[in-house]
């Protein structure tokens, strides 16, 4: 198990160097130079061509990226925004844990809701239970997050006035973002998990249980909810990387802080390092957010773990 | 029917099964009757669709939910009628006092439960003494032994093990509680051949070595010679023959559809170039007949084979039964 916890880790090193080849490629690809961007238009054309050659912008692409590439391997500099001259690395990490705690949080919201209502759907199925969830998920997933942000903001900041619209002072802050972010990917969650428990339920060996005079209820969580899971599991690592781009929208919405509000007016303000290093970090994360649902995967499926146990 | 007596296990009554759905209603099962002594061993057969599992679905009353449905008759085991039980006291018989071994055993395993697991749940079900952790451990060790497979593979998964030795699993698991009532669903049609003779070979020594009575429902009637005493034929929802396994396999009187069976299957000695299959096919199980429901494929048919179900003649002095017009008084032969 070590081995293939070392080897995927190992795996995931190309994987964040093709993800920096790209970003930067694309940022470069970009027109405009950082001297006129951090001058400006109306600046000296020889001083902005002197930035230009301090920041290295002179040289050819390979060479910037080799470069943009030793400085953070060696020194773990990501460069300096032109915006505020200041190191990237350190703006980033101030706003990071506000997008982490809303994108892990809405993360396991959907997957607790998703998963348990998925449950019950599928165990009454065509019952009213099942018919109202249904319908529910189908409206969740319809309906945009930005516009479900802006409703839920109405109701219960504006009229009710229980929670925060905004900010990130105390957790109260992350409620309505957490539940606006959560809703769609509940709502994929709790079909998926609908069909494959359905699915799962007609299978022999769930007959088999019966046979052996098992109830119902050892039936659903001993033998049908290990295997319906299986495919649920690989989906959860996927809409957390959906729910880390949702988190961009949903930070707008909400004034909050965050890495999402960051790129935004980052790629507005055309900050390149800005925005390739905080690109970077997210695919950091969601490589290692794939690591952990492997390693769940494996864990929950026997014939995964015996290929690389043995 | 005669009440029922101290040696009778399983009595099966008339029973009629329907699958509804919003579209069709199948008739699937049309009137059956089993009588089953302790210790003894029925074979099923009949062609896919005759009905043969839904019987013995009906026997464990795990007929699919929604759809099937016992619509008439009644299922006594050890004298109790089944169909009004709590679904609680159901649960009790399943695995205990009957229990199943399914078709296919690459499928009736759970994938991601260890084969050890899932026979020391069924002892564990069903466990009066409180057994502790060792003992059922042990158990578990000793059911595997009897099929022939070694202990230790206990912690292994399903997909460990091959074909054959999962039906194993599958045998040691139904065995697990010493039922009184074994019902084996094809138990080695998913097989290979040199398997199939294995396993049926163990079936039988287990069937002498502890008593359990069997059903055993194939299409295949080599495998009913190997392990029956009792045979059954089935066609359309009904039982169109019934006598002792030599009666029905080796004797000269017959249901034409069983006359039809056997004439299907390719002689070594004859020179035969084509298979010699009956004639057309079942009937329509939402649209039965009104009379025999082999008749339009019967090649002795009558007329009043079309327009009346034909009764049960008891033949000989043995326990044949056919269900043929021509066994009638007044009618052919």
């Amino acid at each position: 198990m070590y081995r293939y916890v070392l080897r995927r880790l190992l795996l995931t090193i190309p994987v964040i160097l093709g993800a920096i080849f790209l970003v930067f490629t694309i940022m470069s690809l970009t027109p405009g130079d950082p001297g006129t961007l951090i001058l400006g238009m109306t600046a000296d054309k020889e001083d902005i061509e002197a930035l230009n050659r301090e920041l290295g912008y002179d040289k050819p692409f390979l060479v910037r990226f080799f470069n943009y590439l030793a400085d953070i391997i060696f020194r773990f500099d990501f460069g300096d925004s032109y915006r505020t001259r200041t190191p990237v690395f350190q703006e980033i990490f101030q706003r990071f844990p506000n997008t982490f705690y809303l994108a892990v949080g809405s993360m396991a919201l959907s997957s607790i809701l998703g998963i348990s209502l998925g449950i019950l759907s599928a165990v009454r199925q065509y019952s009213f239970i099942d018919t109202f969830f249904t319908v529910m998920a189908m409206f969740f997933a319809a309906i945009p997050g930005f516009w479900l942000g802006l409703m839920l903001m109405l109701v219960f900041s504006l009229r009710l006035g229980w929670l925060p619209s905004s900010g990130v002072d105390s957790w109260r802050c992350f409620i309505l973002p957490t539940a606006t972010l959560s809703a769609g990917g509940a709502a994929g969650l709790m079909r998926l998990t609908r069909s494959t428990m359905l699915e799962t339920i007609r299978q022999d060996y769930i007959r088999t249980a019966r046979a052996k005079g098992a109830s119902e209820t050892t039936v659903i969580w001993k033998h049908a909810l290990k295997n319906a899971l299986l495919p649920v599991i690989t989906s959860m690592g996927m809409s957390f990387g959906a729910s880390l781009g949702g988190a961009i929208i949903i930070e707008t919405v909400f004034g909050m802080p965050g890495l999402g509000t960051y790129i935004v007016t980052s790629i507005r303000q055309k900050d390149v390092p800005a925005v390739s290093a905080a690109t970077l970090l997210l695919s950091v994360l969601f490589c290692l957010i794939m690591l952990v649902v492997d390693l769940l995967y494996a864990f929950l499926n026997p014939r995964i773990k015996a290929r690389y146990t043995s | 029917m005669a009440a029922a007596s101290e040696s009778v296990l399983l009595e099966i009554e008339d029973l009629h099964v329907v699958y509804q759905t919003d579209l069709s209603t199948v008739y699937a099962v049309n009137g059956v009757d089993i009588r089953l002594d302790y210790g003894h061993t029925l074979g099923l057969v009949g062609e896919t669709g005759a009905g043969k599992t839904t019987v013995a679905l009906s026997i464990l009353r795990l007929l699919p939910e929604r759809t099937g449905r016992v619509s008439r008759g009644t299922i006594r085991i050890k004298g109790r009628d089944i169909m009004t039980l709590p679904e609680k006291e159901m649960r009790e018989i399943r695995g205990q006092t009957v229990s199943m071994i399914f078709q296919d055993p690459m499928s009736a395993l759970n994938p991601v439960i260890t084969v050890g697991d899932q026979i020391a749940e069924a002892i564990l079900l069903h466990d009066k003494q409180g057994l502790t952790r060792v003992q059922v451990e042990e158990r578990v060790e000793e059911m595997l032994q009897m099929v022939g497979i070694e202990p230790e593979r206990k912690n292994g998964y399903p997909h460990q093990f091959s074909g054959g030795m999962q039906q194993r699993v599958v045998i040691s698991m139904a065995l697990a509680c010493n039922p009184d009532l074994l019902i084996a669903d094809e138990p080695t049609t998913a097989l290979d051949v040199t398997i199939q003779a294995q396993v049926l070979a163990m079936m039988r020594r287990l069937q002498e070595e502890l008593g359990t009575a069997m059903i055993v429902i194939s299409h295949d009637f080599g495998v009913v010679a190997e392990t029956c005493d009792f045979v059954a034929v089935m066609y359309a929802g009904e039982i169109v023959e019934y006598g002792t396994a030599e009666e029905v396999l080796d004797g000269n009187i017959h249901h034409p559809y069983t006359v039809g069976l056997f004439g299907s299957i390719p002689s070594l000695e004859s020179d035969a170039k084509r298979l010699s299959p009956i004639e057309g096919l079942m009937p329509d199980p939402t649209a039965l007949p009104p009379g025999c429901k082999f008749a339009p494929r019967c090649p002795h048919r009558m007329d009043v084979c079309t327009e009346q179900k034909p009764d049960t003649y008891l033949i000989g002095d043995g326990d044949l039964k056919i269900m043929c017009h021509l066994f009638g008084e007044g009618t052919g032969k």
